[in-house]
C-alpha cells in the first residue's frame, strides 16, 4: 500500500515534489499557505506573485494564476494587479534579501500606501539562491559567503526588524505579524488573518516567516531546527504585532 | 453612461503632454501608473484631471521600476495600462519593460526625451534611441514610433495600445522635450468614430471559471536551461520577424533621383521636411527619409534609398544613436554617409540646408 501525503487542494501536484532543498522552510510556509487558501476557498480569485530568490522555484507551485517576477519587484506587480482589479485576491511572496534589500522601497511605499494585498516574507538570514550572501537579516555574528568571519555589526549593521518597520509606517487597517515555522499552527493562522484582512479591503497585510536554510547554513537536521527555533527569536520577535480585528483594550 | 471624451472632431491648440493624456482616454485606457520627472509630468496633472471624470485611474508610485513593475500589473488585470518618463526614470523603466518582452505583457510607455546622459538637461534631446530600442538586457522585442508632431503624439498613442495588444509586445512613443512642452495645432477625435477599431484588452488573470473550472495561468522569467530559454527565444524572434513588416512604418519623399538623402526622425525630421522642400526649390536633388518605427525599423525601404542615392546624411540631436541603427539596417550598401549630430540640441532648417549646400 502506498501512502499519498496529505496536500493543499490548491498545490498543483504536477509540479510536486516540489523544488526546494531538502529541509528548506519555503515548502512549509507555501504549504501553510495552500492550507489556508483551500480553507477560505478563494483559489479562483488568487494572484499569487513570487519574487526572484528561492521563492522563484514556486512559480507553478499551486493551481492559482500566479506570475514569477523580477529581484523584489513582486510589491509592486500585485500593487498594480491589485488596484486595476480589486477583486482578486493578491499575494507577493519574497525572500528577505527582496522584501528589504532591493525591493525595499516597494514594500515600505506599498505599506504606506496601505495598498490591499498581502506580502509573506520568507526570513533565512542570508541570500539563499546566489549560494548564501549576507542578507539584511544575517545575524550579528553569523558566517555567510560575504560575510567569512561572522556578520560585524560595527561594518554592516544589525538585522533588520522587518514587520516592526512595516507595523511603524501603517496605520489603520493593516495587519502586521512574525510567524515561524517552528510554529505551523500560529504562522497558519497568522496568514489567514492576512489574506482575511486583504479581503476585507482593510489594508496592507505583511507576515514575515522566520524559515530555514540548511544549504546554506550548512547544518544538519538537529542544528537547522535549533537555529531557527532558538537563535532567530533572539533577534526576531515572533508574534502578532498589528491586528485591525483587535480593538484596543480588548 | 460616462460620455466619451472626445465627443467630435475638433482642433484643439495644446502641449504636447496634454496630447498624451486625451490620446490614452480616447483610446480608452484604464489606469496609469506614474512618477514625476521632467518633461512628461503633464501626462500625469492632466490624466489625473480628467482620468476620473471617465471612472479612469491613477497610482502615483515610489519611482519607476514601481510604476513599470504596477503597469505590468495593470496589464495582467486585463486593463489597458501605461505609464509615461523621461531619462533617468527610463533608464529604469527598462528593468520592467524587459520582463514584459520576457512574458508578452502588452504594456504602453511614453518616454518624453531629456538631456543625457545622467541628469543632463530637462529640456530636450534624442538621446534615448538606443535605450528605448534595445535597452533591455535582451533582444529588443519592442515596438517603438517616434513621433515628430502633435499630431502624431496623438495618433501613435492610440495606436501604441492596438499594437501593444495585438502583438503582445511592450510599446513605445518616443517624443521628446520640445513636443512634450510646445503648444501646437492639432485634430482631435474618437477613433472609432474614424473607423478605427480599438483592441479589447484580455485579462491574463483573474479570469471567471468555466463550467466551475478555472484553468490558472503561470508565467514566468527565468528558465531552468540553456535549450530551454533558446526556444522560447527563437519562437519570439520568428514572430517578431513575421510580424515586423506590418509593423514598420516611414516617410518618405523626393527621395528617387535625390543625391543626397537627408535621414532623420522625431521632431527634427520636420526641421529635415523643411530644409529639404527649400533646397528642391532652389533645384538641389535632395531626398527626405524618415523612419516612425525605430524598432522594428524600416530596413528594406532605407536599403532601396540608398542603393539609389549618393550620400545619406544623418541628422539627430544625438551622437549617432539614429545613425547606427540605419547603418546597421542597411549594412553591405555602399552608399557614403555624413552626419550633423548635434547630442541634446536642436537641430534647425537652416542648419540643414547649409550643410547640404556645404556637401555639393
Ligand atoms: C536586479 C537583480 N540583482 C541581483 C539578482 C541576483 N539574485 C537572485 S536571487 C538573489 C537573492 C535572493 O535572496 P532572498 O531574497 O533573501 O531570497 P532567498 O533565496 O533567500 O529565498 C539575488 C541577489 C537578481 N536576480 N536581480
Ligand atoms: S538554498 Fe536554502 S532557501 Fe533555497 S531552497 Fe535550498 S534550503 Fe531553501
Ligand atoms: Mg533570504
Amino acid at each position: 500500500m502506498t501512502t499519498v501525503p496529505q496536500m493543499p487542494k490548491s498545490w498543483r501536484l504536477e509540479s510536486k515534489p516540489h523544488k526546494f532543498c531538502p529541509g528548506c522552510g519555503h515548502g512549509l510556509v507555501l504549504k501553510a499557505l495552500g492550507e489556508v487558501i483551500d480553507e477560505l476557498g478563494i483559489q479562483d480569485r488568487v494572484a499569487f506573485g513570487c519574487d526572484i530568490g528561492c521563492s522563484l522555484l514556486a512559480w507553478d507551485f499551486f493551481n492559482v494564476d500566479t506570475v514569477q517576477t523580477h529581484h523584489g519587484r513582486t510589491t509592486p506587480v500585485m500593487t498594480g494587479l491589485k488596484r486595476a482589479n480589486p477583486d482578486i485576491v493578491c499575494i507577493a511572496y519574497m525572500g528577505d534579501g527582496g522584501g528589504y534589500a532591493i525591493g525595499s522601497q516597494h514594500l515600505v511605499n506599498a505599506a504606506a500606501r496601505n495598498e490591499r494585498i498581502t506580502a509573506i516574507l520568507v526570513n533565512n538570514c542570508n541570500y539563499a539562491m546566489t549560494g548564501g550572501q549576507m542578507a539584511p537579516t544575517t545575524l550579528p555574528g553569523m558566517k555567510t559567503e560575504t560575510t567569512p568571519y561572522g556578520r560585524d555589526v560595527e561594518q554592516t549593521g544589525y538585522p533588520t526588524q522587518g514587520p516592526e518597520m512595516v507595523a511603524a509606517i501603517t496605520r489603520e487597517g493593516a495587519y502586521v505579524a512574525r510567524g515561524t515555522i517552528a510554529n505551523l499552527k500560529q504562522l497558519k493562522s497568522y496568514l489567514k488573518k492576512a489574506l482575511e484582512n486583504q479581503m476585507a479591503g482593510n489594508g496592507f497585510s505583511f507576515v514575515e516567516a522566520l524559515s530555514t536554510c540548511p544549504t546554506n547554513w550548512r547544518t544538519n537536521a538537529k542544528d537547522t531546527w535549533a537555529f531557527v527555533e532558538k537563535e532567530m527569536p533572539k533577534y526576531f520577535k515572533v508574534g502578532e504585532i498589528k491586528n485591525p480585528a483587535v480593538k484596543e483594550g480588548e | 453612461m460616462v460620455e466619451k471624451p472626445v465627443q467630435e472632431e475638433k482642433r484643439v491648440f495644446m502641449t504636447g503632454n496634454e496630447v498624451v493624456a486625451w490620446a490614452a482616454l480616447a483610446a480608452k485606457a484604464d489606469i496609469m501608473y506614474g512618477y514625476p520627472i521632467t518633461p512628461q509630468n503633464e501626462i500625469m496633472h492632466y490624466w489625473t484631471r480628467m482620468a476620473p471624470k471617465y471612472g479612469k485611474k491613477f497610482l502615483q508610485t515610489e519611482d519607476e521600476l514601481s510604476a513599470g513593475f504596477t503597469t505590468l500589473g495593470g496589464v495582467l488585470a486585463g486593463k489597458k495600462a501605461f505609464t509615461a518618463t523621461a531619462g533617468p526614470g527610463n533608464t529604469l523603466m527598462q528593468e520592467p519593460m524587459s520582463m514584459a518582452e520576457m512574458m508578452r505583457i502588452p504594456s504602453v510607455v511614453i518616454i518624453q526625451q531629456r538631456g543625457g546622459p545622467s541628469t543632463a538637461t530637462v529640456i530636450y534631446s534624442q538621446q534615448e534611441v538606443t535605450m528605448t530600442t534595445y535597452g533591455g538586457n535582451g533582444e529588443g522585442f519592442r515596438i517603438v514610433y517616434s513621433t515628430a508632431s502633435h499630431q502624431d503624439v496623438f495618433d501613435y498613442t492610440i495606436k501604441a495600445f492596438n499594437t501593444a495588444w495585438k502583438y503582445r509586445f511592450p510599446t513605445f512613443v518616443l517624443g521628446d522635450g520640445y513636443q512634450a512642452k510646445m503648444r501646437e495645432s492639432l485634430t482631435i477625435y474618437d477613433p472609432e468614430d474614424r473607423g478605427i477599431e480599438l483592441l479589447e484588452p484580455e485579462p491574463f488573470f483573474g479570469k471567471q471559471a468555466v463550467n466551475g473550472e478555472k484553468q490558472p495561468l503561470h508565467i514566468r522569467n527565468t528558465y531552468n536551461t540553456e535549450e530551454e530559454l533558446y526556444e522560447v527565444l527563437s519562437r519570439y524572434m520568428d514572430e517578431y520577424m513575421k510580424v515586423a513588416p506590418e509593423i514598420v512604418e516611414y516617410h518618405q519623399f523626393d527621395c528617387d533621383d535625390a543625391e543626397i538623402v537627408v535621414v532623420s526622425h522625431g521632431v527634427v525630421s520636420r526641421a529635415a521636411k523643411g530644409a529639404v522642400q527649400e533646397l528642391r526649390k532652389e533645384g538641389y536633388k535632395v531626398g527626405y527619409f524618415r523612419p516612425i518605427t525605430l524598432r522594428p525599423f524600416p530596413a528594406e525601404q532605407l536599403r532601396a534609398v540608398a542603393d539609389k542615392t549618393k550620400t545619406l546624411l544623418f541628422v539627430e540631436s544625438a551622437f549617432g544613436q539614429l545613425a547606427k541603427l540605419a547603418q546597421q539596417a542597411i549594412f553591405g550598401s555602399t552608399v557614403g554617409v555624413e552626419n550633423l549630430f548635434k547630442p541634446g540640441v536642436g537641430v534647425t532648417s537652416e542648419e540643414i540646408v547649409a550643410r547640404v549646400k556645404a556637401m555639393v
